[in-house]
């Protein structure tokens, strides 16, 4: 690995990051990282913080109607 | 695994001609009687066939010399078989329109209005235990080599697209670590429901179309002219998970099923809402923005995809609302 981490915002979706040992959340609490690449949650609507579970997904076709 | 039962009689000659030495010859009138059946997704005897023609190219059979995989008299019934499946599959599914716009959204577009029966909500609210067993049975035949069709894309793509397929399938294969390979978080899944995990146990009771929403993918897996159509498929298939994997979780804790069996779906909440974003975007973006001939081929193989889980899934719900628990027929 370079070292580098790189974050790609996905439109409507969640932060694909690649490169990360760990993403702290909110309170401060380090979530290790064990995929190559980690969807992270944009939406702040997830039941499991913070890693994304597609629920924008619902919030969006709530928005459109 | 063994030959499985035959279901009919061009299975019953091909898989004899399997076992026995000698050239590999089944009669050409069966040949073309199979190729005529009038619902090919339905025809049990034509689905096995091909779905035991492609296993040689997996794991193989232990009655069958392996041998066999390149056996040009194998590969020459293969092909038959699977030009009407293709056709079938041509007909049933035209290829949508491609048009200017960025191509990741038109991909998400043509998988977001597929429509399909309600399988999932009925897992997730009302199948009693019996039935979410038989859908983990019929699951079983392709979660046990998850993702390996997928796999056999990899030396035909290049450039960014490899790249993503790689980090996919890693993902996929465990990232490094043997026990999270998601074949055998399946494993554990079926061992800790009381079900047999070994690989194609259950290949006896997997009717017709659920044989053949599995050889759509070694079809579109093994033949570089499809290459474009099988990272559709992958797109499809990793788009359609998350939200649905996280209602059958619900569904196996709800009828009291160990922890370890919901535990695969939901590995699958986390994982798929990322392989999604990385198939639709980083795999099947990059594909086409490299090769835009390949864009209608891409969306063929994710409608394909969705089409035939869809017909699987209307047998399944059509078994149950008759009130049975189907085995092969």
């Amino acid at each position: 690995m370079s070292g580098e981490v790189r974050v790609e915002l996905c439109p409507g979706g969640p932060l694909l990051v690649r490169g990360a040992d760990v993403v702290r959340d909110t309170d401060g609490v380090e979530h290790p990282v064990t995929r190559p690449v980690v969807a992270v949650c944009a939406c702040g609507k997830t039941s499991r913080p913070p890693w994304c579970d597609s629920t924008h997904k619902a919030v969006s076709r709530a928005e459109r109607r | 695994m063994r030959l499985p039962t035959p279901r009919g009689p061009l299975s019953e000659a091909a898989f004899s001609a399997l076992t026995s030495p000698g050239t590999f010859e089944v009669s050409h009138p069966l040949v073309e009687q199979a190729r005529a059946a009038a619902d090919v997704l339905h025809c049990d005897d034509l689905q096995l066939t091909l779905w035991v023609a492609y296993e040689l190219h997996y794991r193989g059979f232990d009655d069958v010399g392996d041998e066999r995989e390149w056996d040009p008299d194998v590969l020459r019934l293969r092909r038959d078989l699977e030009e009407v499946f293709e056709a079938e599959l041509r007909q049933r599914v035209p290829t949508p329109s491609v048009d200017e716009r960025d191509f990741p959204t038109q991909l998400r577009e043509v998988i977001e209005t597929a429509a399909g029966p309600p399988l999932v909500p009925h897992l997730h609210r009302h199948a009693d235990r019996a039935q979410l067993l038989q859908f983990l049975r019929q699951r079983s035949l392709y979660h046990l080599k998850e993702s390996d069709p997928h796999a056999f894309v990899v030396p035909r793509v290049d450039g960014r697209a490899k790249v993503a397929l790689a980090e996919l399938l890693y993902d996929e294969f465990g990232s490094g670590r043997p026990e999270a390979l998601h074949s055998k978080l399946f494993a554990d899944a079926l061992s800790g429901a009381g079900l047999d995990p070994g690989y194609g146990a259950y290949v006896d009771e997997t009717p017709a179309t659920t044989l053949a929403v599995n050889n759509l993918m070694s079809l579109l897996g093994l033949h570089r002219r499809l290459r474009g159509a099988a990272l559709g498929h992958l797109a499809a298939f990793e788009t359609t998970s998350s939200v649905p994997c996280r209602k059958i979780a619900a569904g196996l804790e709800r009828v009291g099923l160990p922890d370890v069996v919901a535990a695969y779906f939901h590995e699958h909440v986390e994982a798929d809402a990322v392989h999604e974003q990385v198939a639709l975007r980083d795999i099947c973006g990059s594909l086409v923005a490299d090769q835009p001939a390949l864009a209608g081929d891409v969306l063929f193989g994710a409608a394909a995809c969705l089409a035939l889980d869809a017909v699987a899934a209307e047998d399944l719900l059509a078994t149950w609302a008759a009130g049975g628990l189907g085995a092969a027929s």
